[in-house]
């Protein structure tokens, strides 16, 4: 059985100006032990999606359908009653700011005992105790003083370190990463990057990373999916998207980026026009008004919604493209651009 | 040699700290301590660093949008420290700053037209066309349509607002531009199209930039030469392809390593060293070598004598003790280019041989 899957899952938001698509039939699926990695740029439906999963959309304004089944339970139909206690034990989610995502007028330790007791029958000694031993665990120095420390006397890697202890308190099976390294300096980002990948293989957890940063995403994921305007457009392991991306988005977004493995190449290649308004989103396929491959569809592009299908062994590609010509335009056009004359 | 466009020479921004009802001082954070570097006309400069390394304060002092504390800015021959308000006034045509945030850099309330517009109205400057025309061409070189020109900042997006950003900065055709993280708060796909622009401008315009930025690839792919901060100092100094490819501090290969490769393959094979701990507080910056808290190759020495920028190769500024990458001792003559002596420490050209 898989330990999390996704089913078609739309989330959408009624809105004065409009139905709002943030996510829009999105299917995955991740085993114990693996990372999947998201990535995409700002409202992409990225994040949305994972507070899905969590439940964090319940009581909302949002209407959700599809199936989000974990450990053999679907989630979008339970109660928000039995949501809330999976949420912390079976799984957790790291926010990007910490500073923003913890109580500023409690101490750190009272926030981790306070979500430990929830979960657990156990004394405030016992879960003081148990609070010292995860910020020692993620690498805070001192854990036994400065667990009564604010959030505010921590530095930004420091206070990132007590989320993830925070997260991880109640050993879930179902770790949700949301940008958890984008407002740090680069240092405390590989800090916190390979504390992220021990901690996953200590806990065999399930890891969800969102991002927007390729680099992060190479690091840390087996597999990878590249959301555009609420879908998914690629889907692979890590070495597909990286090695043999087939997607123009894909390409647009690996152009973009200057890249420091690499021979400095002379121009970026950027993706032309802006990302679109999930109110207004462009006819046919999402990406077509931005794609420089458009006019080889065969006028399809406009007209029809490409499928999410499969390339080869599991690589899911959302496009009107036939496979071989992709795969030339890859060879051919894209990647010797990447890579410096 | 020309001379310099602009010159930093021993810039010093200390921010006080006062405590209790007299506002007594009790102590200051040296923000920036001590950093010189020549900008020659036309080429690009990145100063890079950790938050807290003194870029931003380094670049606003540039634009004395605050006042310098010690130190010489030199621009054009014209020594500017402490030129007062009326005498900026004139050169603020010549030195434009290009903001991070595209959203709070705008004004909400104004048009497009007022913002781009802003400066030619408050330098006074007669276009003859008039101003809307002159406006309407900036947003056309920035690659916004001029007909936008009646329209608010919040009906645009964050790489439209930047290029706004960038229409006012260039409005007077200035001669330098300081850019304080210009791509930072956009998206990847965004960033891009800005860096492209701000290269094709500094082309077309013949513009001179010093790019403040944490972005390790960013910098690299658009400067000419690197200043690499640590705490209020510049650790290096070299033209990209040393700074990259040999770089000499330890401060530098560490930051250089720790940057995340998109190549999936290469995780695991890749050797990354592992900084301990967060940059110390500015407020009481550890004595001597300000790395040595955190630096793997640190020795006695390092707490005891600050190691003084010095020209270890022909252009390749490095404040260190034991550098990497660097040659033998004696190959290079310390009096090449560089603004630095080398009377600052005692066993600068011992340290060299060690590794």
């Amino acid at each position: 059985m898989t330990f999390l899957e996704l089913k078609d899952l739309r989330i959408h938001f009624p809105t004065d100006d409009g139905l709002v698509k943030s996510v829009d039939g999105l299917s995955y699926s991740l085993e114990r032990g693996k990372t999947l990695g998201i990535v995409g740029e700002s409202g992409s439906g990225k994040s949305v999606t994972s507070l899905g999963i969590l439940g964090l959309h319940k009581g909302g304004p949002a209407k959700i359908s599809g199936e989000i089944w974990l450990d053999g339970e679907e989630l979008v139909s339970a109660s928000a009653e039995h949501v809330r206690t999976l949420r912390g034990k079976k799984m957790a989610m790291i926010f990007q700011d910490p500073l923003s995502a913890m109580h500023p007028f409690y101490t750190v330790g009272a926030q981790i005992i306070e979500a430990y007791r929830i979960h657990h029958n156990v004394s405030k000694k016992v879960a003081r105790k148990h609070a010292i031993d995860m910020l020692d665990r993620v690498g805070i120095p001192q854990p036994d003083r400065r667990v009564d420390s604010y959030p505010h006397e921590f530095s930004g890697g420091m206070r990132q370190r007590a989320m993830i202890a925070m997260a991880l308190s109640c050993d879930p099976e179902l770790l949700i990463a949301d940008e958890p390294t984008t407002a740090l300096d680069v240092t405390v980002q590989a800090q916190i990057l390979d504390l992220m990948r021990d901690l996953q293989r200590d806990f065999n957890a399930a890891l969800i990373i969102i991002t927007h940063d390729l680099g992060v995403v190479a690091e840390l994921s087996d597999d990878i999916l590249v959301m555009y305007a609420g879908k998914a457009i690629e889907y692979g392991t890590a070495e597909d998207i990286f090695e043999r991306p087939e997607h123009p988005y894909t390409w647009g977004l690996l152009g973009s980026m200057p890249r420091l493995d690499r021979e400095r190449t002379e121009r970026l290649v950027p993706i032309k026009g802006t990302p679109p308004s999930l109110i207004n989103v462009p006819q046919g396929c999402a990406f077509h008004p931005r794609c420089a491959y458009e006019d080889r569809t065969g006028g399809k592009s406009t007209t029809e919604v490409p499928a999410l299908l499969e390339s080869e062994g599991g690589h899911l590609v959302r496009c009107h493209l036939p496979r071989d010509v992709r795969r030339a335009v890859w060879e051919n056009e894209i990647k010797p651009n990447l890579e410096a004359s | 040699m020309t001379d310099p466009l602009l010159s930093v020479q021993n810039l010093q921004k200390h921010f006080p700290i006062t405590k209790g009802l007299l506002k007594r001082q009790v102590g200051a954070v040296k923000a920036v301590d001590g950093v010189s570097f020549d900008v020659v006309k036309g080429e690009t400069i990145g100063l890079v660093g950790e938050s807290g390394c003194g870029k931003t304060t380094t670049g606003r002092l540039i634009t004395r949008l605050i006042e310098p504390t010690g130190g010489k800015i030199v621009f054009e021959g014209h020594d500017i420290t402490h030129a007062s308000q009326g005498r900026m006034r004139p050169l603020r045509r010549d030195v434009q700053m290009i903001f991070q945030d595209p959203y709070s850099s705008l004004n909400p309330r104004h048009t497009v037209g007022a913002i781009v517009g802003a400066p030619f109205r408050i330098q006074g400057i007669k276009t003859e066309q008039g101003t809307k025309k002159a406006v309407q061409e900036i947003l056309e070189l920035v690659g916004l349509n001029p007909e936008h020109y009646n329209r608010y900042p919040h009906e645009f997006s964050g790489g439209q607002r930047q290029r706004i950003g960038i229409a006012r900065t260039l409005a007077l055709k200035p001669k330098l531009i300081i850019a304080d993280e210009p791509v930072s708060a956009l998206d990847v796909s965004i960033q891009a199209q800005v860096v492209n622009l701000l290269e094709d401008l500094q082309n077309e315009l013949d513009l001179t930039y010093v790019v403040i930025a944490h972005d390790l690839s960013v910098v690299r792919h658009i400067s000419d030469r690197v200043a690499v901060m640590y705490l209020g100092k510049i650790v290096e100094l070299a033209d990209r392809k040393s700074l990259y490819e040999s770089p000499m501090h330890p401060y530098t290969n560490a930051l250089l390593s720790a940057v995340p490769i998109p190549d999936p393959k290469r995780r695991k094979e890749r050797e990354r060293i592992r900084l301990q701990g967060d940059v110390p507080s500015p407020l009481n910056p550890p004595p001597a070598c300000r790395f040595h808290t955190r630096c793997w190759k640190a020795q006695e020495i390092c707490s005891q004598v600050e190691p003084p920028l010095l020209a270890l190769a022909t252009g390749h500024q490095v404040a260190c003790h034991f550098p990497e990458n660097a040659p033998a001792p004696g190959a290079v003559s310390t009096t090449g280019e560089g603004l630095v002596t080398a009377d600052g420490g005692p066993a600068a050209g011992d340290g060299t041989a060690a590794e």
